[in-house]
């Protein structure tokens, strides 16, 4: 660090253009040089303080980026805080931004001036852009100021509601930011978290998840009702969210479902039992499950379950290694054994990735290993280590080799093995031994090779290899011997070369080693033995401390078994040992002498020394440092590490007995069945009318339909329709449907409308969907009786499946009348198309107290979207219906009147190029093909004007021409009806006041002010529903924004001939915008 | 999740942190100082480290360490994949990620840092989407700034952002279209002193540098998909589509991108495109003799290219006298390290080196001889077999220029001697 001051010179001063007024002096300021003159800090930062106060940007500019270097290098820049501080309101971004970047840094060491800038962020908060919005409440969150802790607690909350998903990101990410400032929060922000873990978008999913980790991972009942929208939406969720979500979803499963593998667990135990061998598990398990399966209940795995680990199961081609890693801890964790072993390929490719990578993979690869020999013995090769290399990787690809050893391999990987003795790397070569000694000891067949070449490899030059070899053969040689006494003379040759070298070798370890032998089968080498012990008496003053101790064990040993020849020897070792420096080697001396040289008050236990000593030991167990390492989670920190990280939650054994599944359904079951009724029997009657002409797209469409039923049982009906809707209208999708039966599952809604679609698609829409309903009507009976488990699966799915159903009921009989231009041809899709949108919807608002309702008058005023003159005898009138679109509930439904007054047939008539805002959404209407001499037609189609008061453009092509048109909603019929209690009018009110609130008063003429008159001139203006109200004089009115489902509240209180108009919204603009329209529609005359 | 992140040069320098959330005191880095000097060579520290309070996680790349202190449980990788997307994004917006480039765009450096991360978790890492925020600086821009007052700061929300294509940006305009994909293949491979082949791999990757206008959507099919067993893509990549079908298809991100890599294992046999013949010996007292030749094989008739290799030998060597036939060699005397740039293999002339080794006095001979990393590159070839059937367009009415490369280079490229 010490040159961190050179370099302060040179670099980080570079950005400077040289024209800048401001750098001459601060070539002066910052120059060592010169400052030094002054020697003062204050004088130091000077010219940055003026050119920050200056007026012109570039000059602020500068000394922000100075500054953010002063940052980035480390050094302080607290003092100048209070100039940067007044900076936050520039205008010029890169400014602000800089100043956000800095502030972020300082503002927890100046509190009480980091206040200042509070307001800016607030009033940043309102902003319209939605990327100012979001990092003012990113750069809010992260100033870690105590104070200013209810500030923040609004700002997340109000910006979870935010229309903008980014936005929402944002708030997620603060969450836990708030949460380590202020801990006592939890419960309001377990709240705002819930609300969060709702959200339908794949943008926000992560991030609230990881709130949710990082505040209340242990509210594991939150994850429940969102538990199936996660798995769905898991593969768009970006990388680092995926990540996240397997996370605690892995720690979900474990919670939740019982062990995939239990029934194989029990039998595995009491097999070990018997053999007391682990190896080849795999193809035990293969013979225990065969031979098991008729005694036992077979095991049948929860649908979730299954969902989970069929949706991750993509992920394994994911290019970011953590997610790749995470899926496979989640199999590793959670999967049926049969499964686990796909992961191992995916990890195998993760090897030609960083070395970092490598490392973590192979560590884990490690402990998978110990357990699941089979996973990766087909990749041994992909083991083999590379002289370049790094030293860590070495030795965890030879752990890995060692633990896949089994008697056929072994010849190879002992063969490779050798060529790593000879390695330069020295640490690399001892552990190559250690790991020669691991496989012999575990597969006896090769044991006696391993002797022979570590004996050899003792008249190795290199004193590490000779060393570690000396170390291995005497465990080796322990082990034989424990297992085969029979044969005493056994290794006899071995024990003699290494008495011989006793002399040579210096590692202390080694020598050790040796010596203990010797002392242990003295008896086979009866004549060297006391000789050895003669050399090492001689040198003993010299030998590190635990060659001592070997030195006085196998004194005792020998004195016990060949007293005549070493007693003198003995005490004289003995003598030595009593004066030695350390007291280990002083109280052993002291221990051994009363046990072995008894004196006149010889102990009890004298008589007994040779029991003591010369007893048979047990064998040493050579075993992976991996063997432990799976009671951590993989993947993680703490596996890694091998001990607990901070914030480590222990992963969780599967439980007993499952507990309930049924909180994972989304919505209760009731009343699905007579809606579903009802509907089978609307479409009964439609069934007939299909279009033969269109039927062979069709047909494609249903025979791999079918071929999905045969192969996925529990297919439900709601998923049919689903998937064959997404077939015709999406023929990029189509086939990965068709093909890949995993995802039939309930799509999100997003994907359903796509703006790819062109005109074919949208034609064979309906006749796929006419056909279908007839199709589908038999499968839901069928369901229905077979399968009431399922069946009932498949309704939780569906959110507010029973209000929209019930609504569109209501539609299609009742209101026909009052709107009679959607008894065209595609109204009767609705009860499909809105079924499978409804199940589409996953995990809609089942929070709100609120239900979507009929609207309760339908406009009849017709907008002009096309004249005719310019048209070309093509006219076109367009009018809101005010009913729910049946391409997507945000959209708002548009008829549109056509009508040809030319002489000829207008031919093909559809929507051309669309030219939208973002966010907004155009369904096309059906192409027209012959629009007839004086015919008229109607055709309806979606928009979704995404809250907006922007208008919506597009062209409407014939055949011959092409005309640009423009659809402008007001905003009232970007509203639809909800019904709503008055308490909970005035709740949600309440929430909603100061900028959210718009009032206003207008004069009435007196015959206007009944009831009657008053609802419907609300209703011409706005899509909403009456309240039912208690005061008098008041009336309240209600409704939703179609595309982000914000609340439309409105108020009419009444005083003699004026009228208080009250419009809450937290859109701004609609509320206002709605005041303005219904002042307007009051006033009016009649 | 994260905390900070410090980049420390090879000299011990701690020239850039970051903090997202609250400041850790720079003195954090001497955990990682201690480790490091326990190293033999920078590639030896362990990724991660443990302090009594925190966690360091660090990679090292283009001569830097980058260390990521962490204070609670995370998934390694998680950081690890993190610190190289970091660099990745230096090297798209710099060209490349050296320190003095760091030092000298400090600025969007560390706008950058801050963008990526909110929170100590990834924000916004997809480089469309930062490119967007903030702009790349280039000389063109610079001028045009300072004439225009505008900033490389977007004031607005990169659409990608929110859109179901995150990778891709709307409005792209180009006047020539085009479609480049190289395949890149690398061959890792041990051959041991018989020649024989230990264990051999394929590791290839397509690299796209796309520039079309609009909205594309290209499908990509080859003709010998079979080949490919184990594959990662660029999530723009249909994965169903390519289970179902063996065609990839995908709305491609603008500019260059890593498409897909694949891996074909150990299992599949491997062609070996060359050869060594060698006869290294060391003797007491004299020093050794060295002879090395090279020799294609099984290239298909493709030259090879590029050829040099590189022989770590034993530290007890004192010096090497060689004469190659082609090229010319050089020898480091400290690292004893000694690289022989042989370019291009003239079958009718076959390249070889030889000379004497000399030992420092009094030394053993060492025991065992060095191993030999080959480099070389083939071009017009896949080692695999790979090939690109066709390449279609859908979605764009205009007609772009394609273009495929092939590359065989050599991995890890071992020849025990």
């Amino acid at each position: 660090m010490a040159s961190n001051g050179g370099f302060q010179n040179s670099g980080y001063n570079n950005d400077r253009p040289p024209s800048s007024t401001g750098s001459g002096d601060a070539d002066v300021a910052t120059d060592p040089a010169s400052s030094s003159f002054f020697m003062n800090d204050y004088k130091k930062h000077d010219d940055l303080k003026q050119m920050l106060d200056t007026n012109k940007d570039n000059l602020k500019l500068e000394a922000m980026k100075r500054i953010i270097g002063m940052v980035a290098k480390g050094k302080d820049a607290s003092d100048l805080f209070p100039a940067v501080v007044k900076n936050v309101v520039s205008k010029n971004l890169e400014v602000k931004k800089l100043v956000y970047v800095y502030l972020t840094r300082y503002a927890e060491e100046q509190q009480d001036l980091a206040l200042l800038s509070i307001s800016t962020f607030q009033r940043a908060l309102k902003d319209p852009n939605q990327l100012i919005r979001a990092s003012a409440l990113r750069v809010l969150s992260s100033i870690r100021v105590p104070v200013i802790v209810p500030i923040m607690m609004l700002s997340i909350k109000e910006s979870c509601n935010d229309m903008s998903p980014y936005v929402r990101k944002t708030a997620a990410h603060a969450i836990p930011k708030l949460f380590s400032l202020d801990p006592e929060l939890k419960d309001q922000l377990i709240e705002v978290i819930e609300k969060l873990l709702a959200d339908k978008t794949t943008l926000v999913a992560g991030s609230a998840i990881q709130a949710f980790e990082e505040v209340c991972p242990e509210r594991i009942d939150l994850i429940h009702k969102n538990y199936r929208k996660l798995c769905n939406l898991l593969v768009d969720v970006e990388e680092w969210g995926q990540v996240v979500i397997i996370n605690m979803l892995t720690r979900y499963a474990r919670t939740q479902f019982v062990n995939p593998n239990r029934d194989d667990m029990i039998e595995e135990e009491s097999e070990k039992a018997f053999y007391g061998s682990d190896e080849d598990e795999e193809k035990e398990d293969k013979e225990e499950e065969e031979d098991d399966k008729p005694k036992k209940k077979p095991y049948v795995m929860d649908p979730d379950h299954r969902l989970l680990l069929r949706n991750c199961k993509p992920l394994l081609n994911s290019r970011n290694a953590a997610v790749v890693m995470a899926v496979a801890q989640l199999y590793y964790h959670c999967a049926p054994r049969a499964e686990v072993g796909m992961v191992a390929k995916s990890l195998i490719r993760l090897l030609r990735s960083h070395k970092e990578v490598q490392y973590i993979v192979l560590s884990n690869i490690a402990t998978m290993s110990v357990k699941r020999k089979g996973m990766f013995e087909p990749f041994l090769k992909s083991f083999y280590v590379h002289s370049t290399d790094p030293t860590h990787v070495k030795l965890l690809k030879l752990e890995i080799l060692t633990n896949l050893g089994t008697e056929t391999s072994i010849s190879t990987i002992i063969r490779e093995f050798q060529t790593y003795i000879t390695s330069t790397d020295k640490e690399f070569a001892a552990a190559t031994i250690q790991a020669i000694g691991r496989c012999a000891s575990t597969i006896p067949e090769i044991t006696d090779t391993c002797l022979n070449g570590l004996v050899r490899l003792m008249s190795n030059r290199d004193e590490t290899v000779v060393a570690e070899s000396v170390v291995v053969i005497k465990k080796l040689l322990q082990m034989q011997s424990t297992d085969s006494v029979s044969q005493p003379q056994e290794h006899k040759d071995i024990i003699v070369h290494m008495a011989k070298m006793a002399q040579d070798i210096t590692v202390p370890m080694a020598r050790a080693s040796i010596l203990w032998m010797i002392g242990e089968y003295s008896d086979r080498v009866p004549k060297i033995a006391p000789d050895v012990l003669r050399q090492c008496a001689k040198n003993f003053i010299n030998e590190e401390d635990i060659v001592k101790l070997q030195i006085l064990n196998l004194a005792a040993k020998l004195c016990i078994t060949n007293s005549k020849q070493t007693k003198l020897l003995c005490q004289y070792v003995f003598n030595l040992a009593k004066y030695d420096q350390n007291y280990d080697i002083r109280d052993r001396a002291r221990f051994l002498r009363q046990l072995i040289i008894p004196g006149e008050k010889a102990g009890a236990f004298a008589k007994y020394a040779k029991k003591m000593f010369l007893a048979t030991k047990p064998a040493p167990v050579l075993e992976s440092k991996f063997k432990d390492r799976d009671q951590f989670q993989l993947a993680t920190l703490s596996h890694v590490l091998n001990t607990k990280a901070t914030g480590y939650r222990e992963i969780p054994d599967f439980p007993e007995v499952a507990p309930d599944p049924t909180v994972r359904n989304v919505e209760v079951p009731t009343a699905w069945v007579a809606d579903t009724n009802l509907l089978a029997q609307k479409k009964k009657k439609k069934g007939g009318k299909v279009k033969p002409a269109k039927k062979k797209s069709f047909y494609s469409d249903e025979e791999s339909e079918e071929e999905d039923e045969d192969e996925e049982e529990e297919e439900d009906s709601s998923d049919e329709t689903d998937s064959s809707e997404e077939d015709s209208s999406e023929e990029e999708e189509e086939s990965d449907e068709e093909e890949d039966e995993e995802d039939e599952k309930p799509k999100k809604k997003s994907k359903k409308v796509e703006d790819e679609e062109d005109e074919e698609s949208s034609e064979e829409v309906d006749s796929s969907e006419e056909e279908e309903s007839s199709e589908e009507e038999d499968e839901e009976e069928e369901s229905s009786d077979e399968e009431p488990q399922p069946k009932a699966k498949s309704t939780k799915a569906k959110t507010g499946a029973t209000s929209n159903a019930a609504m569109l009921l209501d539609l299609d009989f009742g209101s026909t009348v009052a709107n009679p231009a959607a008894v065209g041809k595609s109204d009767f899709l609705m009860p499909v198309l809105a079924q499978d949108m409804s199940s589409l919807s996953i995990g809609g608002d089942t929070g709100r107290s609120t239900t979507v309702t009929a609207p309760s008058f339908i406009p009849t005023k017709t907008y002009e979207l096309l004249n005719r003159i310019t048209g070309g005898g093509l006219s076109i009138t367009y009018r809101f219906t005010r009913t729910v679109s049946i391409f997507s509930e945000k959209m708002a439904s548009v008829e549109l009147t056509l009508t040809n007054s030319s002489d000829k047939p207008v031919l093909n008539v559809k929507i051309g190029d669309k030219k939208l805002q973002s966010g907004m959404e155009i369904f096309d209407f059906p192409e027209i093909g012959n629009l007839g001499v004086g015919a008229t037609v109607t055709a309806t189609m979606g928009i979704n004007f995404a809250d907006t008061t922007q208008p919506a453009t597009f062209d409407v092509c014939t055949q011959e021409k092409k005309f640009s048109v423009t659809v402008k909603a007001p905003v009232g019929e970007q509203i639809q009806p909800v019904n709503m209690a008055e308490n909970e009018f005035d709740k949600q009110q309440g929430k909603l006041s100061g900028m959210n609130e718009n009032s206003g008063t207008v004069d009435m003429a007196t015959e206007n002010t009944d009831i009657k008159t008053i609802s419907r001139r609300v209703y011409e203006v706005a899509n909403v529903v009456q309240v039912p109200s208690m005061q008098d004089n008041t009336y309240k009115f209600a409704g939703k924004t179609l595309s982000a489902g914000a609340l439309v509240l409105i108020s009419v209180k009444l005083d003699g001939r004026k009228a208080a108009l009250k419009v809450n919204c937290e859109k701004m603009v609609i509320g206002s915008m709605l005041l303005k329209d219904l002042k307007d529609s009051m006033t009016k005359k009649d | 999740m994260i905390h900070s992140l410090f980049i420390i040069n090879n000299a011990g320098d701690v020239f850039m942190e970051k903090h997202w959330k609250s400041v850790i005191n720079r003195s954090i880095c001497d955990y990682f100082f201690e480790v490091q000097s326990k190293a033999a060579t920078p590639e030896d520290v362990p990724p991660v480290i443990s302090t009594p309070h925190h966690y360091l996680i660090n990679i090292y790349r283009s001569q830097l360490h980058l260390v990521a202190v962490v204070t609670t449980e995370v998934p390694p990788l998680f950081v690890i994949e993190f610190l190289h997307r970091v660099m990745d994004t230096f090297e798209d917006y710099f060209g490349d990620s050296s320190e003095a480039t760091i030092k000298e765009q400090y600025v969007v450096v560390y706008e950058l840092l801050d963008e990526m991360l909110d929170n100590g978790f990834p924000l916004a890492m997809e480089a469309n989407i930062l490119k967007e925020l903030i702009k790349p600086s280039n000389i063109l821009r610079t001028i045009a700034n300072t004439m225009t007052g505008k900033s490389n700061v977007s004031g607005t929300l990169p659409t990608g952002q929110l859109s179901n294509i995150p990778w891709r940006r709307t409005g792209v305009k180009y006047t020539n279209n085009e479609a480049y994909f190289d395949i890149i293949e690398e061959v890792d491979a041990i051959v041991d002193k018989s020649g024989s082949t230990v264990a051999a791999e394929i590791q290839g990757r397509v690299d796209a540098t796309v520039k079309l206008s609009g909205m594309p959507d290209l499908t990509l099919t080859f003709m010998n998909p079979r080949l490919l067993d184990d594959l990662s893509f660029h999530p723009c990549v249909r994965f169903k589509r390519w289970e179902a079908e063996r065609v990839i298809s995908f709305v491609p991100p603008d500019g260059s991108f890593r498409l897909m890599s694949y891996h074909i294992g150990t299992q599949n046999l491997v062609a070996i495109p060359v050869y060594l013949r060698h006869n290294i010996s060391f003797r007491e007292g004299s020093g050794g003799r060295f002879d090395v030749s090279v020799g294609p094989k099984q290239t298909m008739g493709k030259t090879v290219e590029n050829v040099s290799l590189e022989v770590p030998f034993p530290k007890s060597v004192l010096n090497v006298t060689l004469t190659p036939n082609v090229g010319k060699y050089t020898f480091d005397p400290v690292n004893k390290i000694m690289v022989w740039e042989i370019g291009r293999i003239d079958p009718t002339k076959l390249p070889n080196i030889r000379g004497s080794i000399s030992l420092q006095s009094g030394a053993p001979i060492p025991e065992s001889n060095p191993t030999i990393s080959v480099n070389f590159t083939i071009n017009q070839m896949a080692i695999s077999g790979l090939k690109v059937n066709r390449l279609d367009m859908y979605g764009e009415k205009y007609k772009p220029f394609k273009g495929v490369k092939y590359i065989t280079k050599a991995g890890k490229f071992q020849v025990r001697t």
